[in-house]
């Protein structure tokens, strides 16, 4: 296994680098990956996504936390392609992707999955895994009936897969319909197979969400995994114990907005943050809506 | 009562002409619907585009039935292209309303008035558009069948027919177990998840439709070639939706499939029908006149694939531990 309960050296670097930095909403980082701006999303009158400026910086684990209906999800499809803002401009790598196609923005190394597991379900383990990779001769129509142009790239690409189900524990299966695994393991299959792409930036959309606690530590030992390989993780998730385990740097959305950014220890003890995600439970009845839950966070601000 | 004589005809239908122009119709289908997931609903247009294509260039326009193969070809993608631009990036049940009406759109141009000089309105087009493809018949001139109902033409017919089907069989086997055919297979399962991993599922989709489509051309080809008339009547939903049931009858997304489905489709659709004529004939039956038996037949073939679907679903070649992982 590539990474194991102590900091590798990547993670002490990245913590290193953003140590240094103020705890400031939009915060410009020394090496940004993703660096978006003035991203507006509306459904009807409502702001679902109002972000004015966020970076992520290179090479760390940047978790996006906030309650439900915070807008996540959203600013996850926006910045991925999935969805088209009404405004705004985000740039990867220094190149804008506003107008981008989703798939481009895959091919371009910024690689995503779902909060709802998309496994391929009756594609066995290891052709969801030979799925992700990209440029394959074999996927081209004109050539795809002639077995003898694509076998060589085939066969790398298989094995390329294998030793990613290997890492990932899932080599058994890899006969298995995906339909027929478990929650937990299309949550891996899922991560193992945006791999495949070689992303640069693996925006994970709630990695941890229905999966049980065993298996939730193996899955945050990948996502580190991932940052000591050099890649970059953005994840979404809502409970704040899990991000402090892994993150390097916390970006806190509500009502669509960053409230809040900062290294897990320090966003944690942020008054607004807590406001707009911890507050309500403890010192309100249980009887009041969701509604004046999330309006205590604009009060926050 | 004649059994030799229901079995001798109900074998010569299930590898008829017939068979063979629903079973590239079927074979489309399942190139669409089978492993790409696309709603296609109006394959009876591409099945009308083939048989109208030669209609129109042997016929009305006096030109040779070896330029009309081409033009029906070309014919075909543009009507796959028409369809597909605007509702491919729809979801699937747009796609199958907007085909369903494509088809019935193409329908009432052929039969127009208005068009009536070039596309021959409601009578259709009737000459010797397959004379081209007759005079190549190496069978002699009296020729005779020792068993199986063939004229000499039609014998030619499904000689070329069935070696067409297993050619383009072939090419849908190559290309599924491509990695093109591990991209469509996963558009099927979930697109948006395709589209993660950088692949133009827009392309891949458009590409099945086409291929699909083709297939149903060919179909309307060997339409014209062999009953040397097209008519639009002929090109009704029906047919579609006698392509949806041999595709689901052997199998979808089986290579086989289509094959043998079209095969038990019309045996047991002729099978039944002859059956109940010659019982009518005989006096077991006197409650039913000849003339009920058409839809008689459809009612009975109707029962016995819902029977099918209750206790296999999956069709005859199709794996029931697959069908179950469905609900993802």
């Amino acid at each position: 296994m590539a990474a194991s309960d102590h900091l590798g050296p990547r993670a002490l670097e990245a913590q290193a680098v953003l140590a240094q930095l103020p705890n400031t909403p939009g915060i410009p980082k020394p090496d940004p990956i993703l660096v978006a701006d003035s991203v507006v999303r509306r459904f009807g009158g409502l702001a679902a996504v109002e972000v004015d400026h966020v970076e992520v910086q290179r090479g760390s684990i940047t978790a996006l936390i906030g309650p439900n209906g915070a807008g996540k999800t959203t600013f996850f499809n926006l910045l991925t392609g999935f969805d088209t803002p009404d405004s705004g401009d985000w740039t990867f790598n220094g190149r804008k992707l506003a107008g981008v196609p989703p798939y481009k923005v895959a091919r371009l190394g910024m690689v995503r999955t779902f909060q709802l597991t998309k496994a391929l379900s009756r594609l066995s383990v290891l052709d969801n895994m030979r799925l992700g990779a990209t440029n394959q001769r074999g996927e081209r129509i004109w050539t795809s009936w002639l077995p003898f142009t694509w076998r060589s790239q085939e066969a790398a690409v298989t094995e390329r897969a294998r030793m990613l189900l290997e890492r990932f524990s899932m080599l058994p299966k890899e006969a298995d319909f995906a339909g027929s695994l478990s929650g937990g393991q299309r949550k891996l299959l899922e991560m193992a197979r945006a791999l495949m792409v070689d992303p640069e930036l693996i925006m994970l959309d709630e990695p941890m969400a229905g999966v049980n606690p065993a298996l939730t530590q193996s899955l945050l030992q990948h996502i580190k995994g991932m940052r000591e390989e050099g890649a970059t993780v953005l994840f979404v998730e809502h409970d704040m114990d899990m991000v402090h385990d892994i993150s390097d740097w916390v970006i806190v959305m509500a009502q669509g907005r960053i409230i809040a950014e900062g290294p897990p220890g320090a966003v944690m003890k942020d008054t607004a943050v807590i406001d707009a995600y911890l507050g309500a439970h403890h010192d309100r009845a249980l009887t009041e809506s969701g509604e004046s839950l999330t309006a205590g966070a604009g009060d926050g601000q | 009562m004649d059994f030799g004589f229901v079995l001798e005809q109900s074998i010569t239908q299930m590898i008829g002409v017939t068979a063979i122009i629903y079973c590239l119709a079927a074979m489309g289908v399942n190139m669409q619907f089978g492993y790409t997931g696309l709603l296609n609903f109006g394959q009876v247009a591409f099945v009308a585009v083939g048989a109208y294509s030669v209609g129109v260039i042997v016929v009305t326009a006096g030109l040779s039935l070896w330029l009309a193969i081409p033009v029906s070809i070309i014919a075909s993608v543009i009507l796959a292209l028409i369809l597909g631009i605007p509702t491919l990036r729809l979801r699937a049940d747009y796609l199958a309303i907007v085909t369903i009406a494509a088809s019935e759109i193409v329908r009432q141009l052929v039969r127009s008035i208005a068009l009536r000089d070039v596309l021959g309105g409601a009578n259709g087009i009737n000459g010797k558009m397959g004379q081209a493809f007759h005079d190549l018949n190496p069978f002699p001139a009296d020729f005779k069948m020792p068993f199986l109902n063939y004229t000499r033409q039609d014998l030619w017919v499904v000689i070329v027919g069935w070696t067409l089907v297993g050619l383009i069989t072939l090419l849908v086997w190559l290309l599924v177990r491509s990695p093109w055919g591990r991209v469509i297979k996963g558009i099927r399962e979930d697109e948006n998840a395709v589209v993660s991993l950088g692949k133009n599922t827009y392309v891949y989709k458009m590409q099945a439709l086409i291929l699909g489509g083709l297939m149903g051309t060919l179909g309307g080809v060997i339409w014209a070639v062999a009953k040397q008339s097209v008519q639009p009547d002929n090109f009704v939903p029906d047919v579609t939706f006698f392509a949806y049931t041999i595709v689901l009858l052997g199998g979808a997304a089986r290579v086989f499939g289509p094959i043998v489905g079209s095969i038990i489709f019309w045996f047991l659709l002729v099978f039944v029908g002859e059956f109940l004529n010659q019982a009518i004939q005989a006096g077991w039956v006197n409650f039913l006149e000849p003339t009920d038996i058409g839809p008689i037949r459809f009612i009975l073939v109707g029962l016995g694939l819902m029977l099918l679907m209750i206790f296999r679903p999956q069709g005859i070649f199709g794996d029931k531990k697959e069908l179950a992982l469905d609900g993802r």
